[in-house]
């Protein structure tokens, strides 16, 4: 080997390995930054208070951040229980009962779904959920509502989550061997049954964690909710109610964040709190599809 | 077969059938209402001129500034992703492709990454933009949705190249070739399509994400000529126009929005067009 061939090795070599250290040193720096910046807030008060108060007055220092919390963790349920069913059962359709054309037809249209910008989600939820909210859903619960709510939100984000919980729910269902659904018809057992016995109790793993993921996803989803959900200060179990989860809040005052004392480092602190959050769920069910795939 | 047997049957194919439609249908809808909305907005001003004075109070022009804006930001950025991204994949899979537990750890890592919500990359943009005593400006804007897009890339292209078979990288070794050559010479090139693939579907995620580059890309009605200068972004122009009482400014929202949608899905079409016609040189 001549001494040129030697020094390219060892050169794109050193830039590979700096490129993957690189990237797999993004989680602890965004960590790092985040509980640096939050840092402030975190030595005036403890944890515990931050978390259950509901005191939001900045202007005293005071940050309870339980309203955000509860807004955040109802808007994503309301969005899980809403989109998780239909996800289910329209992959069971979809690899099961349906037509193989119909299949290799809609996973691309899926997946170019899921790239569609949150942007754009939120323009629908205004032009469609937001008067549904207010016009026909609130009047026959015979409540009034401006139809910025959280039920908007979380019907937003249902239909945001519905191409990503999809596809991971078709994946799951498509590595399920032919022949074990095969000795399950073959043994009398209808096709529901089919499905029923081998179908979901085989993939269950794969199920659960696709609905992980897809909590995970809707917890930190920003613009769409932002738009539609109405962002004022509640806590409330009406889901007419207009609410404000945390990452509304990071987005929008990040504005006025800086002539507030330590109202940056609550920002800060709202961001770690997500990104905590969201890379444990994360972890927890990657773990467990990973430990699910190698059996 | 009893009767239950056969009611429960129907009922459950009936619910799924109508799931799988429903699905459908409401991903239309969401298509066509947009649309509807924006095309009869839509004109050539606003695709191509910049705002003019009293833009946002129903003044005249369009979002020219926003939509050059998101493609300078997300080329920018994709090219840093690149930059970073393709060694490591390649890495991934030339130089560790005996440790398969490693391999598995660094792709549960990243796709661990992969869920962290924009919002998080913008905070911790905007924490580093104050360390190192930067302006909200197309520079950070670039990091930050770098920082975004390249676990994106990295899986993405990597879900390729693990494909290839290690017998072609054997090969290559025999003939005496270099890891770099392997990596660079057999396996891009095998794996060219995927790259594509990945390059696109980074980029695209580049354009359309807004909470990343709220904090740190800033917003300008000029196209920027240097990197410290603020840069206006497609997303969140509808965005700001979107929470404008007047109806002339909205309007031109659900425009921008039409313009956003048409871009992404001619990026993603493309994709796979190009992935189509890239793979047919693959040594099989």
């Amino acid at each position: 080997m001549n001494k040129k061939r030697r020094l390219t090795d060892s050169l794109v070599n050193i830039w590979m390995r700096g490129g993957l250290y690189i990237l797999l040193s993004i989680p602890v720096f965004i960590g790092i930054g985040l509980y640096w910046k939050a840092a402030p807030l975190l030595n005036e008060h403890s944890l515990t208070e931050l978390i259950f108060s509901s005191k939001w007055f900045p202007m005293r220092g005071e940050f309870g951040f339980l309203p955000f919390i509860f807004s955040s963790v109802y808007v994503t349920l309301l969005a899980f229980i809403l989109s998780a069913p239909l996800c289910l059962f329209a992959a069971i359709y979809l690899t099961q009962f349906g037509k193989m054309r119909l299949l290799n037809f809609m996973l691309p249209v899926i997946d170019i779904l899921a790239g569609i910008p949150s942007v754009v989600y939120g323009v629908w939820g205004i032009l469609v959920i937001v008067p549904l909210v207010s016009d026909k859903i609130a009047p026959f619960f015979g409540t009034i509502s401006s139809g910025y709510s959280l039920l908007a939100g979380g019907i937003v984000l249902a239909v945001m989550c519905i191409p990503y919980m999809l596809n991971m729910l078709i994946e799951v269902f498509n590595t399920i061997p032919v022949g074990m659904k095969e000795a399950s018809l073959s043994l009398g057992a209808t096709h529901w049954e089919m499905v029923k016995h081998v179908i979901i109790r085989k993939g269950f793993p794969g199920i659960i964690s696709a609905f992980g993921l897809g909590i995970a996803k809707a917890f930190g989803e920003t613009i769409a909710v932002l738009m539609v959900v109405g962002n004022t200060l509640n806590i409330t179990l009406s889901p007419f109610k207009a609410g404000y989860p945390l990452p509304a809040l990071i987005a929008n005052n990040y504005g006025e964040m800086m002539s507030i004392p330590d109202y940056d480092s609550a920002l800060m602190f709202a961001a770690l709190l997500l990104f905590v959050v969201i890379l444990i769920i994360n972890l927890f069910f990657r773990y467990f599809i990973h430990k699910t795939e190698k059996i | 077969m009893n009767r239950r047997k056969i009611i429960e049957e129907w009922i459950f194919k009936t619910i799924s059938f109508l799931a799988a439609y429903s699905v459908v249908l409401i991903l239309l809808y969401l298509l066509i209402v947009v649309f509807n909305k924006g095309i009869g907005a839509l004109s050539w001003e606003i695709v191509f001129s910049l705002p003019k004075g009293g833009y946002y109070f129903g003044g005249g022009g369009g979002i020219l500034n926003a939509i050059v804006g998101s493609f300078y930001l997300s080329l920018g950025a994709t090219v840093l992703a690149v930059f970073i991204g393709l060694p490591a994949a390649l890495f991934i899979n030339v130089q560790l492709i005996r440790l398969k537990r490693t391999q598995n750890t660094i792709r549960f890592f990243l796709d661990a990454l992969w869920g962290i919500p924009s919002i998080v990359y913008g905070a911790f943009g905007f924490a580093v933009m104050l360390f190192f005593g930067l302006n909200a400006s197309l520079l950070a804007g670039i990091i930050t949705v770098a920082l975004l897009i390249t676990p994106i890339l990295v899986r993405a292209f990597d879900e390729v190249l693990k494909t290839i078979p290690v017998e072609l990288q054997e090969a290559s070794y025999s003939l005496g070739s270099t890891r770099t050559e392997t990596a660079l010479k057999v396996l891009f090139k095998q794996g060219f399509a995927g790259f594509i693939t990945a390059l696109l579907l980074a980029f695209g995620r580049g354009i359309g994400d807004a909470a990343s580059v709220l904090f740190t890309a800033g917003f300008t009605d000029n196209i920027p000529v240097t990197l410290d200068e603020p840069v206006a972004t497609l997303p969140l122009s509808i965005f700001f126009q979107l929470s404008s009482p007047i109806e002339a400014v909205r309007q031109r929202a659900y425009a921008a929005a039409v313009v956003l949608t048409v871009i992404i899905l001619i990026i993603s079409v493309s994709a796979r067009l190009l992935s189509k016609r890239y793979s047919k040189n693959i040594i099989k």
